[in-house]
């Protein structure tokens, strides 16, 4: 990946400071001011890296883009990226270093939930403010962290119902990945299939280094769903796709999916094999909008590498333009004047997949959902789109408004 | 090394080692004693694998296993109890007691050299394969989720024993790691220069002999065995308390694999060889994290490559090597 | 009836994959008591190899064939450059041969990125009873069992096995009788890298081609050549035969980590009646 029109230099503590080019800051009037600082910590190596790099990509040229148009607040913002490595001990001291040493205004990190659940803490410990841009399981119910990617309910209540009804899939065969996120992601599954009159036959859990899942296969031969759900996660169950599309076929059993897309799978897979899965997304390439056609070109130009961005790499752009649009509103880029502005709820952004917006009980964003099916071009045809689906499950359980200190993860019990 | 008494400089050095470590945190900011503290918990685990190898001849390459049963077992009873000062401690006993099981399973079954090390490594492997497929919430202890992959956050500090009140907050884990890694240390070069020692390092040398002479092999190499194991049991729960989580990743073979090459690199042969090689590498990672070059793994592996084909003593032994050597040809020239 | 014939095709599965991936490691390690770590990389070159061929435009076959020879004399190089040194330190072949998995992982990611990349086989598939199992398994089932005659035929009757058995044997004798002993070893290495290089493009159209895929199957091929024991063939096979036995069924009636745990217990247990393995009493055979 090249990083063209960009300027790499060291900070004195060692993080990796990817600053805007003097010449811009110049023309924008604004070199000469106090920089605003943003950390971001993601695994730009390590067996993670599929979802960060595009991630990192967005967020460096997001940062540029508002230096460009003069700042933050008449200030230059600053990014500083650690790389973590794909290993959670480094985000626990990045994260410190970021907040204790480098003194950073926020930090955009985390992709895995325990990568969060570590660095949680810690923000609240030293009292920074985290933004987390990543689908996850839901229920995190902290002031000092905003959630901008989607949640379970999010996807499945747009999801299930239209398969169920389009396809008549009644009777549906759950496959999920062995971690939180799959577990809970099951159960709001067999709840939403449940609600709307269908049967779950099964739920098959399965850890993140399985590739032969011929055993799983034979067993959903023998249940005979009409559809597989998959909450499947990384590069080995990649390797569920084409086995399902060997031995079964989805023109013969319908394949829906709330992870398939993020670790770019559809690049990885065969014409037919990508051919026809369902999924629920907040943003993919091949959204019809003028938003999402430049979000996409401009990232392109910007890396010098013209595949496919999807959803992680947008989640980049969208954190730090709600961030941003949130230091707007407070006036002020310190941690608890940000927070201040996200309670109040009214922290609105037009990003490459729609209008996100924060809602200040649980700091949690609403967007849209599509409903996309995986075509022969390594792509995704839209075919429904639900405009503004707020994070329900994680709004059962959070209250921040009434608790402005909790900083539990709730569970959600179904 | 071994057999002898420690002697005056020694003990020099480990003082003015003290003195250096108990003032640091003062001109240290907190980031900086996080960094460090992690490296000498990390030579806690190093330590106990370094003098299993170096001194006793059994190459395990599953520390890792105690090292994880410690930081979870302390996790899960400071959790459900809320004291810390007992977890802190049934934790170590608790890997101590995996340690003799495993221990006597493979040394009473005469199990040596290459199978020993392929079996601890398929333990630690179980165990995080065991631990990884906790997620569902029927894996509970206690009140404690098990949580699988994403392991258990909010691990406790430690609290103060006289007073559970005050937590022990990032400079109190950089003296309490920096002290017991210094103990640990010091006791193990003590128990070096002691009958058991002598015997241990026999054992290393030529077990046969040492079996004639009236000795019982394993019994000594056992002990050593859950000796060890209770070290890497002791970095496990600092290693919890440090950053307030533990996950299966303690367990995982990568994990395994950097032990490895913090002993190699610093050098088995000496008791500070596994510490310096872990200052060294740890550093090296940390540092390669932030300047944006590649993959780190691949730096590791050229290490690794580098120092088994070339300084297989590791860095300290070779160094003095070297010293040695260059000392005798001066020595020569004047004479 | 139905039933049984499922449980027997899991099971061949689960055998041909024990097979593929430990095949090599123990021709290595029989032969010249060499355990190499970077056994799963040497898988993950033979995938991407076989990946960029049939991409290039060769047939499925012939990228098969192209990954035996690339790594197979990538396997010559490693043991010219690195192995040669360590003989008869089989700790330290470890060791080194760990830096080199470590080495490949990092390299392999910053040259070609972390995706997963892979081919599809598209043979469709076989109808049994109401079942429909993937066609390209039974591909995979008798590529295992070529390999495995292949292996016996090389070492049992030509000329080359018996110079290499000679060698291993006794190679002081074997060099007295005029045997370019360290070509045996090269050429032995060599052999190994490739069947594991055969093994891993075979793997890809079921499990694709990613940096770290070694890392999934390392373990398992670890513990069946440590279990097999001293004799490659023999060993392999048994070792093979009854952990796929029993991952095979308890995967079916259980889940894959309930197995993969069983496995690894009762390889222990194994060790621990047969300290040198299955076949570790046995001095003569292959």
């Amino acid at each position: 990946m090249h990083f063209n029109r960009r300027q790499f230099f060291r900070t004195a503590t060692g993080a990796l400071a990817f600053a805007s080019a003097t010449g811009m800051l110049k023309r924008a009037g604004i070199a000469a001011e106090e920089p605003i600082r943003v950390g971001n910590i993601l695994d730009k190596t390590g067996g993670l890296n599929i979802y960060s790099l595009k991630q990192i990509a967005a967020v460096a040229m997001t940062i540029d883009e508002i230096n460009a148009a003069g700042g933050l607040l008449g200030r230059p913002v600053e990014l500083l990226f650690y790389d973590s490595q794909s290993d959670n001990q480094f985000n626990s001291q990045y994260a410190t270093q970021a907040l204790v040493k480098d003194k950073v205004n926020v930090i955009h990190a985390g992709i895995t939930s325990s990568s969060r659940e570590v660095m949680r803490p810690l923000v609240d410990k030293f009292k920074g403010l985290l933004f987390y841009n990543s689908l996850y399981e839901g229920g995190v119910c902290d002031r000092r962290h905003v959630s901008t990617g989607m949640v379970p309910a999010q996807q499945l209540e747009a999801l299930i119902p239209y398969v169920m009804g389009e396809h008549g899939a009644k009777r549906g065969y759950i496959l999920a990945a062995d971690y939180n996120y799959g577990h809970i992601t099951s159960k709001w599954m067999q709840k939403i299939i449940r609600d709307n009159g269908g049967e779950d036959l099964a739920v098959e859990f399965f850890p993140l280094d399985v590739t032969n899942f011929e055993p799983a296969i034979a067993r959903i031969q023998a249940a005979k769903p009409d559809v597989v759900w998959s909450a499947l996660v990384g590069g080995a169950h990649i390797a569920f796709y084409r086995q399902f599309e060997a031995a079964i076929g989805k023109k013969n059993m319908v394949l829906a999916s709330t992870t398939y897309g993020v670790g770019l799978e559809q690049l990885q897979l065969s014409p037919d094999e990508g051919d026809g899965i369902l999924l629920a997304t907040s943003f993919v390439d091949d959204l019809q909008t003028d938003a999402a056609k430049s979000f996409v070109s401009k990232l392109q130009a910007y890396t010098g590498d013209n595949t496919y961005v999807g959803e992680y790499g947008e989640y980049g752009a969208r954190g730090i333009g709600i961030w941003a649009e949130a230091v707007r509103q407070a006036g002020d880029p310190s941690p608890d004047a940000v927070i201040a502005a996200l309670a109040k709820g009214g922290v609105k952004v037009e990003g490459a997949g729609g209008l996100y917006s924060v809602d200040g009980k649980t700091q949690h964003t609403t967007m849209d959902i599509h409903i996309v099916r995986g075509n022969k071009n390594a792509g995704f045809d839209i075919l429904k789109s639900f405009s503004q689906q707020p994070p329900k499950d994680t709004q059962l359980v959070c209250d921040l408004e009434a608790n402005p200190n909790d900083t539990t993860q709730y569970e959600v019990k179904i | 090394m071994a057999g002898e008494r420690p002697a005056w400089w020694w003990w020099a050095s480990i003082g003015t080692a003290l003195v250096v470590l108990m003032a640091a945190p003062s001109y240290l900011d907190i980031a900086d004693q996080l960094d460090i503290s992690i490296i000498f918990i990390l030579a806690l685990l190093a330590l106990s694998m370094g003098f299993l190898w170096g001194q006793g001849g059994m190459l395990s390459f599953g520390q890792t296993a105690f090292f994880g049963l410690g930081g979870y077992s302390y996790a899960v009873l400071a959790l459900n109890t809320g004291e810390t000062t007992s977890a802190f401690f049934i934790a170590i006993a608790l890997s101590m007691a995996f340690a003799l099981a495993v221990g006597y399973f493979m040394i009473y079954g005469r199990i040596s050299d290459i199978y020993l090390s392929v079996i601890t490594l398929v333990v630690t492997l179980i165990l995080e394969k065991g631990i990884r497929a906790t997620s569902g919430d029927q894996y509970v202890i206690g009140s404690v989720r098990l949580n699988g992959q994403n392991g258990i956050p909010t691990v406790p500090s430690l609290q103060l024993p006289w007073n559970p009140g005050t937590e022990l907050f990032i400079d109190g884990v950089f003296y309490l790691s920096a002290a017991l890694l210094v103990l640990v240390y010091v006791g193990l070069r003590l128990l070096l220069a002691s009958s058991f020692g002598r015997v241990l390092v026999g054992i290393r040398e030529n077990e046969r002999r040492v079996e004639l002479l009236g000795y019982d092999a394993r019994r000594y190499k056992l002990a050593a065995f859950v000796l060890a194991g209770g070290i890497a049991g002791l970095a496990g729960v600092l290693y919890g308390v440090w950053g307030n989580f533990v996950s299966p990743a303690m367990f995982h073979l990568n994990q395994a694999a950097q032990v490895v090459i913090w002993v190699i690199v610093g050098g088995k042969s000496w008791l500070i060889g596994p510490v310096a090689g872990t200052a060294v590498v740890q550093y090296l990672s940390n540092w390669l994290g932030t300047q944006g070059v590649g993959q780190v793994s691949l730096w590791l592996g050229v290490v690794l490559m580098i120092f088994v084909l070339v300084f297989r003593e590791g860095l300290l032994p070779t160094a003095a090597l070297a010293i040695a050597w260059v000392r005798r040809r001066l020595g020569r020239r004047e004479a | 009836m139905e039933q049984a014939a499922i449980q027997a095709y899991l099971i061949g599965v689960s055998f041909s994959i024990f097979i593929l991936v430990s095949l090599g490691l123990a021709v290595i390690f029989g032969m010249m008591r060499v355990i190499n770590l970077a056994q799963g990389e040497f898988l993950m070159l033979g995938a991407f190899v076989c990946t960029f061929a049939n991409q290039a435009g060769l047939n499925l076959w012939l990228s098969f064939l192209a990954a035996a020879l690339a790594v197979g004399l990538f396997g010559v190089l490693v043991e010219r450059l690195i192995i040669r040194h360590l003989y008869g330190r089989i700790v330290d072949t470890l060791l080194a041969t760990w830096g080199l998995s470590l080495f490949l992982v990092g390299g392999v990611t910053t040259l070609l990125g972390p995706q997963t990349r892979s081919i599809a086989a598209d043979l469709g598939n076989v109808a049994v009873g109401t079942y429909t199992l993937s066609a390209y398994n039974f591909v995979m089932m008798g590529v295992a069992a070529a390999m495995l005659v292949f292996t016996f035929v090389l070492w049992r009757f030509t000329r080359f096995g018996l110079v290499a058995r000679a060698t291993m044997q006794n190679p002081g004798m074997a060099s007295g009788l005029g045997v370019n002993a360290d070509f045996v070893y090269m050429a032995t290495f060599g052999f190994g890298a490739g069947l594991t290089g055969l093994a891993g493009a075979v793997l890809v159209p079921v499990t694709g081609a990613s940096p770290p895929m070694g890392l999934f199957f390392v373990a398992k091929a670890f513990i069946t050549v440590i279990a097999g024991g001293p004799l490659p063939l023999i060993g392999t096979l048994s070792a093979a035969g009854l952990f796929s036995f029993i991952d095979g069924i308890v995967s079916f009636v259980s889940s894959s980590v309930v197995a993969d745990m069983t496995v690894l217990f009762v390889a222990i247990v194994l060790l621990r009646l047969l300290p040198d393995g299955i076949t570790g009493r046995s001095r003569r055979g292959i």
